[in-house]
């Protein structure tokens, strides 16, 4: 067991650090059904990490308590060596933990660029009455965050749809434009919920590479939930293993696929 | 030019600035349905509420006197003082961002992932509730409102008019006034939503609540300033109709006369607000001009609501409206 401070170095050489959100006993109730069941994992700094396991194993709510969509009956959330006290979704982003959705929720009447825009709401200080008042600033300040919202496009690599309005997208891109807005807000955790459901094989490979972009460009911390095991067994440094609103398994790619547990669980038959 | 084509045009001219005062409760409408999917059917009451307000901080008007009088026997009706309008209107604007808070904090705040239905539901009990509250708090008589707006016939129109035409065309210069206000507002509008960041955030809490939630964006936040900016083009609008005609409780029946625009423009349009006001104001003027001498008169009473219904059967969107396509 690593120490909290202390980080490791991945098998293709980055260094890892230290703990930045512990999740104590989480239990997630909805009336009588245990969507989560007493789980306990970390996110360390910079790494990749996956949430695994079939349909209905509570990925997503786990997702949705550390965005804050869901409060949790019973356990703490620990971020930044702080235990967070119950709060509202809009909260937590505003703490810089930045999400994509299983469903893609973007503002599909908004334009690409404006869609990005709104990533940034948190890092703009103008307020509403000094944006009133002086207009001057306010209008600098835009163009500060414009330029930084054109980095990611330019990143992301989606100039050529940056006036396109979000509704006339494929599900593919749609997708892209949903991560550059979780991207827009220099997130410290980046949440990404199933980045991959639906695509083809082509778009697959390009979000993969996305999200180890990401990564490596900026260090950002990523958890991500994905059905497509190649794709997780490829991108995540660690894996934690879900069923049934339980923790079946936890550790590296490797420990996870050789995990008996894990084998009869989530990849039913072992492929010998 | 003959003189039934010099009537007419002085006709529709009078329609175009009756109908930009129909376009003022008009915007109320939208700007609340295009920033949370609401009907508000209190916003003609809201711009009652706004301009009994303002009057009564005009003149100095004790609030809840009757019920005061009532319940201790007194008899004060006036602090004794008046206000001067640059300082009510703030007042009253700051009294309607405070009814726009408790809106959020009393009906909407309960109603988070209701059907529209119920929330208008609720909209209908704001109005009868805000209509009331403006009875025992300022008084139900009609009350005449002067923020030193000019009255009377445009000399300038008039003067014009007669030099080009040999005909002066009468225009009550309020009108003009209120087709300037209504202009002003607009761009205000345009500009705090397409380029301010509180703007943007407003949009995207119309679209998209969860994808608001996930960016950082407060939904309460939001929708006090939602129905603060309602409740100030509530009183934009209450302040031009209660200069034109007193501040009466009639003037919450305008918000009925708001639907038919909002049929023509779309309820998620601010600009279709704006042109379907103006074309059911010149509209319900010529047809009651041509159509006066064939079947009488009265028809402005009705002529806005079957042109709304012939909207409704061959362009249910609206002129400006987005049309709903669903794909299968």
């Amino acid at each position: 067991m690593l120490d909290s401070t202390e980080g490791y170095v991945t098998a293709d050489g980055r260094q890892i650090g230290g703990v930045v959100m512990e999740l104590k006993n989480i239990t997630l109730r909805f009336g009588g059904v245990e969507a989560i069941k007493n789980i306990s994992f970390d996110i360390r700094k910079g790494e990749i990490r996956a949430i695994i396991g079939p349909n209905g194993a509570g990925k997503s709510s786990m997702l949705n308590v550390i965005s804050g969509f869901y409060n949790p009956q019973e356990g703490d959330v620990i971020y930044k060596g702080y235990k967070r006290p119950r709060m509202r979704p809009y909260q937590v982003a505003r703490m810089g933990i930045a999400r994509t959705f299983q469903n893609i929720a973007l503002f599909e009447g908004m334009s690409v660029l404006d869609n990005i825009m709104t990533g940034r709401m948190n890092l703009m200080k103008s307020g509403f009455f000094s944006q009133a008042m002086w207009w001057g600033s306010a209008a600098r300040e835009e163009a500060e965050h414009r330029e930084k919202v054109e980095k990611v496009i330019d990143f992301l690599e989606i100039q050529p749809i940056r006036k396109t309005p979000v509704s006339r997208l494929p599900y593919g891109l749609k997708k892209r434009v949903e991560l550059a807005r979780a991207l827009a807000a220099e997130p410290q955790i980046l949440l990404l919920d199933e980045p991959m459901a639906g695509m083809n094989v082509e778009e697959k490979e390009d979000m993969s590479r996305f999200v180890l972009d990401v990564n490596d460009e900026f260090g950002t911390t990523i958890v991500l939930i994905e059905h497509d095991m190649g794709v997780v067994m490829d991108l995540s440094d660690r894996v934690v293993v879900m069923d049934y609103g339980k923790k079946i398994g936890d550790g590296t790619p490797d420990e996870v696929r050789n995990n008996q547990a894990v084998i009869d669980a989530y990849l039913g038959v072992a492929h010998e | 030019m003959s003189d039934t084509v010099l009537y007419a045009l002085e006709a529709a001219l009078n329609g175009l600035t009756v109908g930009i005062m129909y376009s003022l409760v008009a915007l109320g409408f939208v700007l609340i349905f295009k920033a949370s999917g609401i009907f508000n059917f209190a916003q003609g009451v809201m711009a009652l509420f706004a301009a009994l307000t303002l009057v009564g901080f005009q003149t100095g008007q004790v609030p809840f006197s009757h019920l005061i009088n009532a319940a201790f026997g007194t008899s004060i009706h006036n602090f004794g003082w008046t206000m001067p309008t640059l300082l009510a209107i703030p007042a009253t604007i700051a009294v309607m961002v405070g009814f726009a808070w408790l809106v959020e904090r009393i009906v909407l705040k309960h109603l988070v992932n209701q059907a529209p239905i119920i929330l208008f539901m609720a909209t209908i009990g704001l109005a009868y509730f805000l209509e009331g509250l403006g009875d025992i708090m300022w008084g139900a008589e009609v009350k005449p409102l002067n923020v030193g707006l000019p009255q009377g016939m445009s000399r300038w129109v008039d003067e014009t008019t007669f030099n080009l035409f040999g005909y002066g065309f009468f225009v009550d210069v309020l009108s003009l006034w209120a087709l300037a206000i209504a202009a002003v507002l607009v761009t205000a509008l345009v500009i705090f939503s397409q380029y301010t960041k509180q703007g943007r955030a407003l949009r995207a809490v119309a679209d998209d609540h969860q994808a608001a939630l996930s960016v950082g964006i407060s939904l309460r936040f939001i929708w006090v300033l939602t129905w603060s900016i309602a409740g100030l083009v509530a009183l934009v609008a209450g302040i031009m109709w209660g200069s034109k005609s007193g501040v009466q409780f009639s003037l919450s029946l305008i918000a009925l006369k708001a639907l038919p625009v909002l049929i023509l423009g779309g309820f998620t349009s601010i600009p279709g607000a704006i042109v379907g006001g103006l074309l059911i104001g010149v509209g319900e003027k010529l047809f009651d001009f041509f159509m006066q001498p064939v079947i009488g008169g009265a028809t402005e009473n009705w002529f806005a609501y079957m042109l709304a219904l012939a909207f409704l059967l061959f362009r249910p969107q609206g002129l400006f409206g987005e049309k709903i396509i669903e794909r299968v």
